[in-house]
């Protein structure tokens, strides 16, 4: 089943347009999309996201056009991890977390016992039921990650978005993440739609594979029929060799100087 | 765990001094100054109600000022505050983006030009700040106004506003007396009416303001971010800062262009506690308070028998504190 759909998609800002997107997002799936710096992954992702609008063409979200539903329905559909740039505020994690549940809550509404369990219920699932109580501020980048992820969770959304996730981690800490994507995926059928620049963990972590360039869809497909050696050099102009050993992409450039 | 019990304390024991600091700067408005007046001899003079020398000095005289500086110092330092969270720019304050130089010039107007409108003086620097606002607005509007360019916008709105009051004192020079003593901001000669004036409005709109307590906690993580949430971010920036407007247009319209408070008392507040809107506004909003009546006792005692308009002695003590302050934290 389809859940997000893109038709004749066009974007335009500046000297960059996004064009002829048409997409389909399978339901409970973990979807990957690639491609160079400026291919216009990130502004795809805004767009889905109603953070930035639409020049002409339909998206639509369970076969509604998405800027029918209201600002809040909205963000009870779906949820977004923005690219890890903006300053926190100093607040604990359970703070940060509970701001996830604002879409279900009135102007002067405090939490409820809904909201509180279901906040725990985040917390406990991204591994942060220790540090509950401690300064986001003082949390590692990969327990920042997974607190930001929490506060995601807690929107009880069908549909995760993700720009990045990875971007500024060490190898030990993206494979947690990867695992723990992969786990909400599995466990509660989330939809995963996340821009990756590390073709590695899109080839082994995704279902679908998304290839963008100079604003349009390159290709699309499972990744072990369509990251070749072709596409590294059409898409990315690199010479290297790609195989897979237990369904992980294995990348060597020719990296002579 | 540690860390949240530490911040639960440290904002308890911040309230509890700011408690305190409010009670002092009530208790020396009303008791310093020529005639001093002891701890004992307050509750009785207050409690006749204004019999006497001492019970008129401090009942019609002193308590009144008093109360018009907790309520100005409230409003400049609630709408100081209201402004550094929606523009997320630490900044913001009333005096700068010209909110207050525009409720300041409608007043100015109205006192050099058209006297006999005096009494509707609060009026006439409400609609001033409103107007500025809705400038600002539609100058730094496209397809919605970013925080960088309002603030912009504002800065050169002040620069105009200021042109055009120091254009208007030069016209009208020979009326212009009664001008120069509201435009460095004092309380001098404030009384029960103009605490009529303004306590309502201070009343009310403060109570409106803690409404935007949440809004603004959820503006703090970023337009984006809010945006994710399903807020209608361009709609709450734009009456949060009217809200602001309001409350500086409030404080304008009795004690003149009275800077500072508005940038520095959220400050601090947030420097100690952090920048969580359910403690940082009620808590500037009672620093602010304090900080003005004590300012104001100061500017009135320092040199009697002359009294200095209390937006002077701010500026010339405040300026300076917060340059410290801020090199001290290195957040510069």
């Amino acid at each position: 089943m389809t859940v997000l759909k893109s038709e004749d998609l066009r974007f335009a800002q500046g000297k960059f347009r996004l064009h002829d997107i048409n997409l389909e997002f399978p339901q409970g799936k973990m979807t990957a999309i690639v491609g160079p710096n400026g291919s216009g992954k990130s502004t795809l992702l805004k767009l889905f996201a109603r953070l930035l609008k639409t020049d002409s063409g339909n998206v639509t979200l369970d076969n509604q056009l998405i800027h029918k539903y209201k600002r809040k329905e909205y963000a009870k559909k779906i949820a977004m991890l923005l690219q890890a740039k903006e300053i926190m505020p100093n607040i604990t994690v359970k703070e940060l977390v509970a701001y996830g549940r604002v879409p279900f809550q009135k102007l002067a509404g405090t939490a409820s016992a809904e909201d509180k369990e279901i906040i725990a219920w985040a917390i406990k699932e991204t591994g942060l039921e220790k540090m509950a109580d401690r300064m986001v501020g003082h949390l590692s980048g990969g327990e920042m990650q997974r607190a930001r992820i929490a506060m995601a969770l807690a929107q009880k959304t069908p549909v995760l978005l993700l720009d990045e996730p990875t971007t500024y981690l060490d190898i030990t800490h993206q494979l947690e993440l990867m695992k723990l994507l992969t786990r909400i995926n599995k466990t509660y059928q989330i939809t995963i739609i996340m821009v990756l620049h590390e073709l590695q963990y899109a080839g082994a972590y995704s279902d679908n594979l998304i290839v963008m360039k100079d604003g349009a869809v390159y290709q699309t497909g499972k990744p072990q029929s369509i990251l070749t050696a072709q596409l590294l050099k059409d898409v990315y102009e690199i010479d290297a060799k790609i195989k897979f050993e237990n369904n992980y992409p294995i990348i060597i450039p020719n990296y002579e100087i | 765990m540690l860390e949240y019990v530490e911040r639960k304390k440290k904002r308890m024991a911040v309230l509890v001094s700011l408690l305190l600091l409010l009670l002092i700067a009530i208790y020396a408005g009303l008791s310093f100054g020529a005639v001093s007046v002891s701890f004992k001899e307050l509750w009785s003079v207050l409690a006749s109600g204004g019999e006497g020398v001492y019970e008129k000095i401090v009942y019609n005289l002193r308590l009144p000022r008093v109360i018009v500086g907790l309520c100005v110092g409230a409003c400049l330092a609630a709408s100081g505050a209201l402004l550094q969270g929606v523009m997320r720019n630490p900044l913001a304050d009333p005096g700068i983006i010209g909110v207050s130089s525009g409720g300041g010039l409608f007043a100015i107007i109205t006192m050099v030009i058209f006297p006999q409108y005096s009494y509707l003086l609060p009026f006439i620097a409400f609609i001033g700040a409103f107007l500025t606002t809705v400038l600002i607005y539609m100058f730094a509007w496209d397809k919605g106004a970013s925080p960088v360019k309002i603030i912009l916008a504002g800065v050169a709105m002040n620069a105009v506003l200021g042109a055009i009051m120091n254009g208007v004192m030069v016209l009208y020079s020979d009326r212009v007396q009664s001008v120069i003593g509201w435009l460095s901001g004092g309380l001098n000669g404030r009384s029960w009416y103009h605490v009529d004036i303004i306590l309502p409005y201070t009343i009310i709109m403060l109570l409106v303001s803690l409404l935007a307590i949440k809004p603004v906690n959820i503006l703090i993580l970023g337009d984006d971010a809010a945006k994710l949430l399903g807020q209608n971010v361009e709609l709450i920036r734009m009456l949060i800062i009217l809200l602001a407007s309001f409350l500086a247009g409030i404080a304008v319209s009795v004690a003149g262009l009275i800077g500072f408070v508005g940038l520095v008392v959220p400050h601090i507040i947030r420097l100690l506690i952090g920048e969580d809107y359910r403690f940082l506004l009620p808590f500037s909003i009672i620093g602010g308070a304090a900080l003005v009546v004590i300012a104001d006792t100061a500017a009135r005692s320092l040199f009697d028998p002359i009294e200095l308009p209390v937006g002077i002695l701010l500026a010339a003590l405040g300026g300076p504190f917060f340059i410290i302050l801020l090199r001290r934290r290195r957040i510069l």
